[in-house]
């Protein structure tokens, strides 16, 4: 029974992480370049830019769920294993939502360099 | 990709794995935390590598920000990924850990696959909505696809 609260907090975890990430890299795209906007108009515009998009709000509240349902995970499983099967199952959520609602070209290089990541993250663990 | 737009890249990976050693350095000093006085978390800022790690942490949301501006999702977080590989060394050369033999296995794999997506190219997609006077910045790779 632990364990299938262990495996749905990481559900959870790598859930909302992956909505954040998808959210945060939109909202930055529609920000726009912020090196060359910094250049142009200063670095008030960029963060008034930032923090009026609703998507980098929405974005921040899905990676603060992220962060919370983390620390539910820590209380009912082992560090050990929540932390890196969530950042590892995070790399391949994100290609895959990357490519549905972002529309990135996620060819086979791409695939290759989620998947070894993840298996790499999860051997640092072990 | 520019010097400048590696550099940005540079201090994610950076920020993130000096900002998480100095947390979890910081917060041993500081000892537990029962829940009972859980305020004591409010304290624990007070410890200069806690103060620094937070620190380093704004600085990476910051870099890791301003690379989505101009990069794909599924390009900065394998590139990016090299800093679970300077932590492994930092564990082994400066905290002298015993790294083990699947680790280095680890760091092998996560190293090839930042090979594999830095050969690529940084943006796939035209971007949402950019506004037109952003329009001039975008790598061509994007305007040939748009």
């Amino acid at each position: 029974m632990k364990q299938a609260y262990t495996w749905s907090a990481i559900a959870v975890i790598v859930l909302a992480s992956t909505t954040g990430d998808v959210l945060l890299s939109h909202a930055m795209k529609q920000v726009g370049d912020v090196g060359a906007l910094w250049r142009q108009s200063g670095l008030w515009t960029v963060l008034r830019r930032v923090l009026r998009n609703p998507t980098f709000l929405l974005g921040i509240l899905a990676m603060t769920m992220a962060f919370y349902s983390l620390l539910f995970g820590l209380s009912w499983g082992d560090v050990s294993l929540i932390a890196p099967a969530a950042a590892s199952l995070t790399f391949v959520t994100n290609a895959i939502a990357a490519r549905i609602f972002l529309h990135e070209q996620v060819d086979h290089r791409r695939w290759l360099a989620a998947l070894l990541v993840a298996g790499g993250v999860v051997l640092l663990a072990a | 990709m520019t010097f400048r737009k590696y550099l940005v890249l540079a201090g994610v990976t950076l920020c993130a794995s000096i900002g998480d050693s100095l947390l979890s350095h910081g917060m041993k000093q500081v000892g537990n935390i029962s829940l009972s006085h859980w305020t004591d978390v409010i304290l624990a800022v007070l410890n200069p590598s806690v103060a620094l790690g937070i620190l380093l942490l704004l600085g990476f949301f910051a870099s890791y920000m301003t690379a989505l501006s101009w990069a794909d999702l599924t390009y900065v977080l394998p590139a990016t990924s090299l800093g679970y590989v300077l932590l492994t060394l930092i564990a082994k050369f400066f905290l002298h850990e015993q790294v083990t033999t699947s680790r280095w296995i680890g760091v092998l794999l996560i190293s090839a696959g930042v090979g594999f997506v830095t050969q690529g190219p940084a943006l796939t997609h035209p971007p949402a909505k950019a506004q037109p006077r952003e329009a001039a910045y975008e790598p061509a790779s994007s305007r040939d696809k748009g």
